[in-house]
């Protein structure tokens, strides 16, 4: 099921957590909420779940609006990030709880529910784990119960909160491959909040960057990751450096230097780029400065690189990273000089 | 064998248990077994005779019935004050959390004999109750009324922090499954609280079986009907009856042991049921 967002803004005792927020979701679509801790990217899930109510604006499932519905009445499954299994209950009573409290007129019969836990454990590769308490359970086991206790009342929408953040890498990603196929597989509109960019642009078919309760920008890994719409989605997703850069007459000048073409706007300006985007080279547009530091990363080399201010000036250098082959002669103390080959400007308004 | 010894990062198994040993046994094994001892010097055919008279068995059925219907009521009531306690903020909360335990530390004698003035048939509950032929104090309805405020911070202070402690998200995942209001307060919050529940009960029922100075000034304290089994033995103790008094003593001691043993271990079997600690 699609779900439309208008509108929406949330005050937490006059404190704003969410501005006038306005998303789309697709139904069948895999989406990523992501941003820094405090964005409201957790906040804008428990309002489609219904567990917050907004303040103003509001959320559609297909043509109908949710916000009349109470949590119980909206259907969706919401997977917790501390997944809040019901310790009493062994597993497959708490896959078959949202069965059996229907009432009688659509909870289905007991032989039903039996079967449909059944199938629900082999969907998550539990058969054989019914009996156990979520205590006896891995971080893992207890992760993909509360999947498969989410799913038994067959969501229109599937809600995940940091659904991988309290569980160690190896099996993070296991589940991530897991959770993708599942997703493909039943065909749910799903959306799941994450801190994590890698998990993000891996997983999502589109990914919402949101930061200080709005929505930053709207797209797919490729989007965000190649064209930023903000200085905030640059520098959030993926590393990179920043440079206070001035434009005039059609090149981009820092420290009062021309270092490349300026193909919009006049006046200062933000120049961000990824440290891969980047030439060794002594040519005349080249940046210069000093080596503090230097550390192998996989099949690379980042150079960590202070790039002093013009002379006279007595701002604290400009910190920047760049990747460097192998083979550079590169001395730590020493001078390096560089030139971005792909930048972004931002223009300061 | 088995060895007892268990590694750990404190040592003093031996100690420990030697000193709570030696404590039980001077502080409650001791003083016990003399009473023991004492009933039984008498011979078992007068110790039957005694124990089995028939205002020692209705006294006794007074002061247990009391007990536990005042406890299962406190059981209620406890559930609900902790509830509002721990889940709600609203101004004079901090007041009302310090007025429970006033119970505790008030001497009884004095709620005994307040609520005796309040629920007496001029009091002022009292007189809203005695045109509808309902007396309260001194019968057993009073006692139970006495026994219930003496118990009520035990229920209340051992549900507390435990319910102060519950996984409000499991509360929300049971809402997000369509389990209402009711449904979730059923199946999720109180079988967790379940063994907290039961301690509670425990301790309150055991308070109430022993107790003794708020009971006796609304009891009315009528032979046969209101009189409880600790005023029975004072009042053996006044007429030199001393093996009556420990023969009644005794009895008390057995039916409060057995029923705090089946107690404890309903609390076990919940224990393991509901927290799976």
């Amino acid at each position: 099921m699609d779900v439309k967002i208008k509108n929406i803004r949330k005050e937490f005792a006059r404190f704003p957590a969410l501005h006038d927020l306005s998303l789309d979701i697709a139904s069948g679509e895999l989406i990523a909420l992501l941003g820094p801790s405090g964005s409201g990217k957790t906040t804008l899930l428990r309002l489609i779940a219904g567990l917050e109510q907004p303040t103003e604006g509001q959320i559609f499932f297909g043509n109908e609006d949710a916000s009349l519905k109470s949590v119980q009445m909206r259907n969706i499954g919401f997977v917790f990030q501390h997944y809040a299994l019901f310790r009493h209950m062994t597993v497959a009573e708490n896959i078959a709880f949202g069965l059996k409290v229907r009432p009688s007129a659509t909870r289905p019969p007991k032989a039903e529910i039996r079967k449909r836990v059944a199938d629900l454990l082999d969907m998550v590769q539990l058969s054989g784990l019914e009996k156990r308490y979520p205590n006896q359970l891995s971080g893992g086991q207890r992760q993909r119960v509360a999947l498969a206790r989410a799913m038994a009342i067959e969501p229109s929408v599937l809600l995940l909160d940091e659904p991988f953040g309290a569980l160690d890498a190896k099996v993070r990603k296991e589940l991530r491959r897991w959770l993708r196929e599942f997703h493909d597989r039943t065909g749910h509109t799903t959306v799941f909040v994450t801190h994590d960019q890698e998990e993000a642009l891996e997983l999502a078919d589109r990914v919402v960057v949101m930061s200080q309760g709005k929505i930053e920008q709207v797209g797919t890994a490729d989007d965000v990751y190649d064209r930023p719409g903000s200085p905030f989605v640059f520098s959030f997703i993926g590393s990179s450096s920043e440079l206070p850069v001035t434009l005039k007459q059609g090149a981009v000048h820092f420290n009062d230097r021309p270092i490349g073409i300026a193909d919009q706007g006049e006046g200062r300006a933000r120049l961000f780029f990824r440290p891969q985007d980047v030439v060794l080279t002594d040519g005349a547009e080249a940046l210069s400065g000093k080596v503090t530091a230097c550390r192998r990363l996989a099949g690379t080399r980042i150079a960590e690189i202070d790039i002093a201010h013009g002379a006279g000036s007595s701002d604290k250098a400009h910190h920047v990273e760049i990747e460097v082959p192998l083979d550079a002669p590169v001395t730590l103390g020493g001078d390096l000089s560089f030139r971005p080959t792909r930048w972004r400007l931002f223009l300061e308004s | 064998m088995k060895s007892w010894r268990q590694p750990s990062i404190l040592p003093g198994f031996g100690l420990t248990l030697g000193y709570t040993i030696l404590y039980l046994t001077l502080i409650i094994l001791v003083p016990l077994a003399a009473l023991v001892w004492r009933s039984t010097g008498i011979g078992w055919d007068a110790f039957w005779a005694l124990a089995f008279d028939q205002r020692t068995l209705l006294a006794l059925r007074v002061s247990f019935g009391a007990a536990l219907i005042a406890a299962a009521i406190n059981v209620i009531f406890g559930v609900v004050v902790a509830w509002v306690l721990v889940r709600y903020q609203f101004p004079g909360r901090r007041l009302l959390d310090a007025i429970i335990d006033l119970p505790f530390a008030l001497p009884t004698a004095v709620a005994g004999i307040s609520l005796a003035a309040l629920y007496a048939p001029k009091g002022w509950i009292g007189q809203i109750f005695a045109p509808l032929g309902i007396r309260i104090a001194f019968t057993p309805l009073g006692i139970v009324i006495a026994l219930i405020f003496v118990g009520l911070p035990f229920v209340v202070r051992t549900v507390q922090p435990v319910m102060a402690e519950l996984d409000r998200e499991m509360e929300e995942a049971a809402a997000t499954l369509g389990a209402s209001r009711l449904q979730t307060l059923t199946r999720i919050v109180l079988p967790t609280l379940v063994p907290a529940i039961l301690t509670g009960f425990a301790l309150a029922f055991a308070r109430a079986v022993g107790e003794y100075g708020s009971v006796i000034f609304i009891a009315g304290n009528v032979p046969y009907v209101s009189e409880i089994a600790p005023l029975l033995i004072v009042i053996r103790l006044e007429e030199f009856n001393y093996a009556g008094a420990t023969s009644i003593a005794c009895i008390m001691l057995i039916i409060s042991f057995v029923m705090l043993l089946i107690i404890n271990m309903l609390q076990m079997w919940s224990r393991r049921r509901y927290s799976n600690v």
